[in-house]
């Protein structure tokens, strides 16, 4: 439904430029070999959920984008920057880059207006009014702006979980990466997260969502990435995906996640 | 038939909340359950008050009640107590040292601006924290310096052999807590470095002088270091003596601090760092608000053992406040109060060190920001 909406802003102009573009990627720990080549090109506006097994190197492979893990081998190029070792470069790409993770990582001796205002303060060296003024309207985004000076430690998982989403937004992100935001979550309150994703991917924001939520997938992804054992086993459209995964180990996990 | 209807069951009345029964709070039922739970209990709570009746009474009684408080001399001391003459007879000399009696005015104002500078860093409603913290670290140094040693703006020099007393103590606790902790903080960030020289040379530094003991160090200080460095390099033994301390108590600051930040999540350097925030900023914005958080206890207790360490340097023959109440022991016309002396001295010490112990709580409980109960 909405899809084809943003797919087609996504895709109009003559920005053919992936947003992210990563090649032949190899990544070891010491010697197990967590990434193996991995190709993936993602548009601008695409929304791109990953999946497989715990294991399968699904958040090693986002958090190579933003060079939270270091790769051993390929390339990776973030809306036309090559990541490269230089430390200017990694942060200008950070700054393209937002993150959600699973844990939320809210810094918990700030409270949640001062959270959001961090880095655009001290990163983009804007006025703290303007930044404060800016941070108000994410957070009146994911509908938590009466919580602004309450600390972290004070709100609920789903609460803390959408105010790090506000808090990557601040920074006007190009591409959103998130890192299963709902699995430390209690059930009752996912959904509040899903939903705040959601109206992010509505508006056109390019989104690499690692996550078993697999309603979530259906809806609003434009490309289902399943992977295992450090390899993109399957790549397809949501509604080919599950309803005619081709590879075996993909038709198992399925199986297994959506059988009861 | 009965199982089936345990199995099925509706609340459709919601439970109102009641307060808790009156005997289980408040002050008797604290008495009661802490100190007369039971026959036995009942019996060690009468022992212990009873200890304490002994302890207590005979102290008072000598130190308070049968006192002898004002006077010049040991014949003024009449009363069967304690002999407190003593101390206000020699008040000066334990405070100032050796410092000339018509310049202490200048150790007066020192202290006064300090003990204010603290006081307003210390309550939190005064504003312009930063600024006066600012004059704190940049100003007040210099002041204090032109003011106790002197030689500028026609204050006559008073060189540091003759400083001495609380007055030494405090200058050798002050200078020492003011350096070593930022000297820590680096070392400790060093040690966890991914540089390998830079890591190397903070272990080597921390594990040297944590594996000496402060007395040689100082002794090391005063007697080694004019041997190897030339001649017309002549530190002052005071300047000694606080670069030995601020070496040896950094190398303890620094393992303190590195306690704090192996503390801190990894995920919250990773927040920091997805955020564009550069290492330094990371640290100083991010792991260390919350790392000197929770290392407050740890780095008191560094400092209370730094402030009471400093008794170390009549070593090296300067008279700190212990050294002077000594001195003052072996005075013929004082002989044998020494009890007064050092209950003079151990009054002292333990004012300052519980003071930055009762801050360093309520700092805690100022910057706790959690839900959880303390």
């Amino acid at each position: 439904m909405t899809t084809t909406t943003s797919a087609s802003q996504g895709n109009t102009g003559a920005d053919e430029r992936p947003m992210i573009e990563l090649k032949g990627l190899n990544k070891w720990y010491g010697d197990f070999h967590v990434l193996r080549d991995i190709n993936l090109s993602v548009r601008k506006g695409e929304r791109i959920v990953i999946c497989g097994p715990s294991g399968s190197g699904k958040s090693t492979m986002i958090r190579c984008i933003n060079h939270l893990e270091e790769h051993q081998e390929g390339d990776i190029v973030v809306n036309g920057m090559p990541l490269t070792q230089d430390i200017k470069q990694i942060e200008a790409i950070r700054r393209n880059v937002g993150m959600v993770f699973q844990h939320f990582n809210l810094f918990p001796h700030l409270t949640v207006l001062e959270n959001c205002c961090l880095a655009p303060i001290w990163v983009q060296k804007r006025p703290r009014r303007e930044a404060e003024a800016e941070a108000m309207k994410y957070l009146e985004r994911v509908r938590i702006a009466d919580q602004a000076h309450k600390f972290p430690g004070q709100l609920s998982g789903g609460q803390q979980q959408r105010v790090a989403i506000a808090r990557s937004l601040c920074l006007s992100p190009e591409v959103m990466l998130f890192d299963e935001p709902t699995s430390a979550l209690d059930p009752e309150m996912i959904k509040e997260v899903l939903d705040v994703m959601v109206e992010l991917a509505n508006e056109g924001m390019t989104m690499l969502c690692v996550t078993h939520e697999m309603g979530f997938a259906k809806t609003v992804a434009d490309r289902v990435i399943f992977m295992d054992q450090g390899q993109i086993i399957e790549e397809n459209a949501p509604e080919p995906f599950f309803n005619n995964p081709q590879s075996e180990r993909t038709q198992l996990f399925l199986s297994q996640i959506l059988g009861h | 038939m009965s199982i089936e209807k345990t199995l099925s069951r509706v609340t459709e009345k919601m439970i109102d909340s009641r307060p808790a029964p009156s005997d289980s709070i408040g002050a008797v039922a604290w008495l009661r359950s802490n100190l007369f739970a039971g026959p036995i209990n009942t019996l060690f709570t009468l022992f212990a008050l009873y200890l304490v009746y002994l302890l207590v009474v005979p102290s008072l009684q000598w130190a308070l009640i049968d006192a002898s408080w004002s006077g010049t001399s040991r014949e003024d001391c009449t009363g069967e107590g304690a002999c407190w003459v003593f101390i206000s007879a020699r008040l000066d000399q334990f405070i100032y040292g050796f410092y000339p009696s018509e310049e202490t005015w200048r150790v007066d104002i020192v202290f006064a601006v300090f003990a204010a500078l603290i006081a307003w860093l210390a309550i939190p409603k005064l504003p312009a924290k930063g600024w006066v913290a600012i004059v704190s670290l940049a100003v007040f140094p210099f002041i204090a310096y032109f003011l106790l040693h002197g030689g500028s703006f026609g204050l006559e020099i008073v060189g540091t052999h003759e400083w001495g007393g609380l007055m030494l103590t405090l200058v050798l606790a002050v200078v020492g807590i003011v350096a070593a902790l930022p000297l820590g903080i680096l070392l400790a960030l060093g040690r966890r470095s991914e540089m390998p020289i830079v890591k190397s040379i903070c272990v080597v530094f921390i594990e040297f002088w944590r594996g000496v003991p402060l007395i040689t160090v100082l002794f090391m200080a005063s007697v080694m270091l004019p041997l190897f460095v030339p001649g017309e390099v002549n530190l002052d033994k005071l300047v000694r003596a606080l670069i030995g301390i601020t070496l040896f108590q950094s190398a303890y600051m620094a393992e303190v601090v590195r306690g704090g930040l192996q503390a801190i999540p990894k995920g919250q350097t990773e927040a920091g760092m997805a955020l564009g925030l550069g290492y330094w900023r990371n640290m100083g914005l991010i792991v260390l608000p919350q790392a000197l958080k929770l290392m407050i206890p740890g780095i008191v207790n560094t400092f209370i053992a730094l402030f009471k360490d400093t008794s170390l340097v009549l070593i090296i023959g300067l008279f700190d406040l212990l050294a002077i109440v000594q001195a003052g022991l072996a005075d013929p016309k004082w002989l044998g109060y020494s009890i007064e002396g050092y209950a003079f001295v151990a009054l002292v010490f333990w004012v300052f060190c519980f003071s930055m112990s009762r801050y360093s709580q309520y700092l805690e409980r100022l910057l706790h920001t959690g839900h959880k109960k303390r």
